[in-house]
């Protein structure tokens, strides 16, 4: 799922090696060293250690199911990666967004946010990254990112983003 | 904490005490009135709306006509709206507003089949001061069954027009009106996917309306204080969701207690010293108040679900809440001080945004089940549950002060391709019927009712 985050420029270069050989890029990032990108220089790849390398290279976002605070497989497989780069840049802090979907009221949709975004921290805080550097923020249904009534808008605003300060 | 008062306030409250220093009661000059056939009972059901002659006020300068047509039109709006009067064509009336100073010809109006009839005078002082008369008649009785007479500045008669509103609905249903109250709510514009929102208020029938926030900070759920001076509200200022005061007088904004997490989901007490709401610590959400004279902070749920959306009963002894600590979203009564928490809800799906009548005798609700909302009440102790209406999207009851009418928000699913989502007001009868969209200049949601203006 983390190629549907990649730069347009990015999916250009890989456009060959992607269907073939996905994990080059994943090893890069997810293997404990800093993620300096691949040695052929992408002359307008993001910076390492800035907020368009986390998420583009990383994945800024997890989803959840209706009215769900706890996080999938895949969502764990993303927060993992998020804290081994958080751990490789340690000056970096970060704000958890808790969103849900059109689907509920306006005052329990801000408490359901305040728990994706805390269900985002505990983990993130357990894989070893300071709370210290964690703020969260609820925004209940205020902030929905894809806009439409229907199961694949909810699926995709039922989120927790992470953002780089 | 204060932020920036963004835009200076009116001057109701000296309207307020010109009306109130000088109301009058106009003697009927009849000798004790026989039974009057002028009523309507407003419990059952879907009445037959009273037919009533609704006169332009007389003048005594062009400028009082103009008042008296105004007023009328005010009047004859407000009990329109409320679909238990039907106000009859002025084309047909066999009297005019001066002929009427010297005497009513019930046995004409009788042949419109007018059964109640509203007569006014509107007279001017050279300084300005404007004395307004108004008078209901009983046309099948043949006789005044109530009148009165106010004193304000010229630009009072607006809020005239909604007190003899009020005086006639009283009059006629045996409830108190609700026309001299206003409305906060949230003003919403711009794309879905960048709403601006802002607090906007304005009468209950959308006249002198205004913003109170300029939409740079996320505003949501305002509501009044008893005394219609005061809205607490939440403000995403500064990026830290909390609860905050809004005094219209001043236009002062202030945070609400030092609370170390999201503050939301606030209402006032009763008596106006407390300001009741949810604080999220952790991701976990329970329901506090916040003493306004002591600034004492008061925890009155302690429990891992989802406790929000609070509203005190009108006598503050007891509170209704929504948690999910069964499993779903469920509504729940507790006392003031958080003891014996009762669940009053069991049916299919999900039921939120509680807020207990003025009357004390109803809890209105937001319920989701299947793909459908529903606005619905229900008893306090769980029975009785009704719902009003339902749509893709319904949400956040309040009551008009007389606990006849609930407003509540409508939002239109979006469609395909990012068309903008639509959100308007409306009003429902308690009876189901009745439902009307309250007009806006844009779309908004999370209206409040305020009390009727002291």
């Amino acid at each position: 799922m983390r190629f549907k985050m990649l730069s347009l420029v990015a999916v250009a270069v890989l456009a060959t090696a992607c269907s073939s050989k996905p994990e080059q890029t994943a090893q890069a990032t997810t293997g404990g060293t800093v993620a300096a990108p691949a040695a052929p220089a992408k002359p307008s790849g993001p910076v390492p250690g800035s907020a368009e390398d986390f998420i583009v290279n990383v994945g800024d976002r997890v989803f959840f199911g209706f009215d769900k605070f706890d996080l999938t497989p895949e969502a764990t497989a993303t927060l993992d990666r998020q804290a081994n780069w958080l751990k490789t840049y340690k000056s970096v802090t970060i704000t958890i967004e808790g969103h849900a979907d059109e689907r509920g009221t306006r005052e329990y949709n801000l408490a359901l946010g305040e728990r994706r975004a805390n269900s985002v921290k505990n983990y993130l805080t357990a894989m070893g990254v300071e709370a210290a550097r964690v703020q969260t923020i609820s925004y209940g249904k205020e902030r929905p990112q894809v806009v439409g009534s229907n199961e694949a808008a909810w699926t995709q605003n039922r989120r927790g983003v992470t953002v780089i300060n | 904490m204060q932020a920036n008062a963004l835009f200076s306030t009116g001057g109701w409250r000296v309207v307020g005490r010109f009306v109130a220093v000088v109301a009058m009661v106009l003697a009927a000059g009849f000798a004790a009135p026989a039974r009057a056939e002028l009523e309507i009972d407003i419990t059952s059901g879907n009445p037959q709306p009273i037919p009533i002659a609704i006169t332009n006020f007389a003048g005594d300068n062009p400028n009082a006509t103009q008042i008296g047509q105004n007023i009328a039109g005010v009047i004859s709006a407000n009990l329109e709206r409320s679909g238990l009067f039907r106000p009859l064509e002025p084309a047909k009336f066999v009297q005019t507003p001066d002929s009427l100073k010297v005497g009513v010809r019930f046995a004409d109006w009788r042949l419109i089949q007018a059964q109640g009839l509203v007569t006014g005078t509107v007279s001017q002082s050279p300084d300005g001061r404007t004395r307004i008369e108004f008078r209901l008649f009983d046309v099948t009785a043949g006789q005044q069954v109530t009148g009165l007479a106010y004193t304000v500045q010229a630009d009072g008669w607006r809020r005239v027009a909604h007190i003899i509103s009020d005086a006639i609905y009283k009059r006629v249903t045996g409830e108190e009106g609700y026309f001299d109250t206003r409305i906060v709510y949230i003003a919403e514009s711009g794309p879905a996917l960048q709403r601006v929102k802002r607090l906007a208020i304005m009468d209950q029938d959308g006249e002198n309306h205004r913003f109170l926030t300029d939409g740079r900070t996320l505003v949501l759920t305002p509501r009044f204080s008893p005394s219609t001076q005061e809205i607490t509200y939440l403000s995403y200022f500064n990026n830290r969701p909390r609860v905050y005061l809004f005094n219209i007088d001043t236009g002062r904004q202030e945070v609400l207690g030092d609370f170390p997490g999201m503050t939301f989901a606030p209402r006032f007490s009763p008596d106006g010293n407390k300001v009741i709401m949810s604080l999220a610590t952790s991701g976990n959400s329970d329901i506090y108040t916040l003493d306004l004279r002591t600034r004492r902070q008061t925890q009155l749920t302690n429990h891992p679900g989802i406790d929000t959306s609070p509203s005190f009963a009108p006598d503050g002894s007891k509170v209704v809440f929504e948690s999910d600590r069964g499993g779903t979203q469920q509504l729940y009564t507790m006392n003031a001080d958080g003891s014996d928490v009762k669940r009053i809800t069991f049916g299919q799906g999900r039921y939120g945004t509680p807020v207990w009548s003025p009357r004390g005798d109803l809890i209105a609700f937001t319920r989701l089940a299947g793909d459908k909302f529903y606005i619905g009440v229900i008893r306090p102790d769980g029975t009785g549950e009704r719902l009003l209406t339902e749509a893709y999207h319904v949400e956040g009851p309040t009551w008009a002060p007389n606990g006849r009418v609930l407003m509540f928000f409508k939002e239109r699913p979006s469609g395909q391709g990012g068309k903008q989502r639509q959100a308007k007001l409306y009003s429902i009868d308690l009876t189901g019927f009745n439902e009307r969209q309250v007009l806006t200049p844009t779309d908004a949601s999370d209206p409040a009712w305020s009390p009727l203006i002291p």
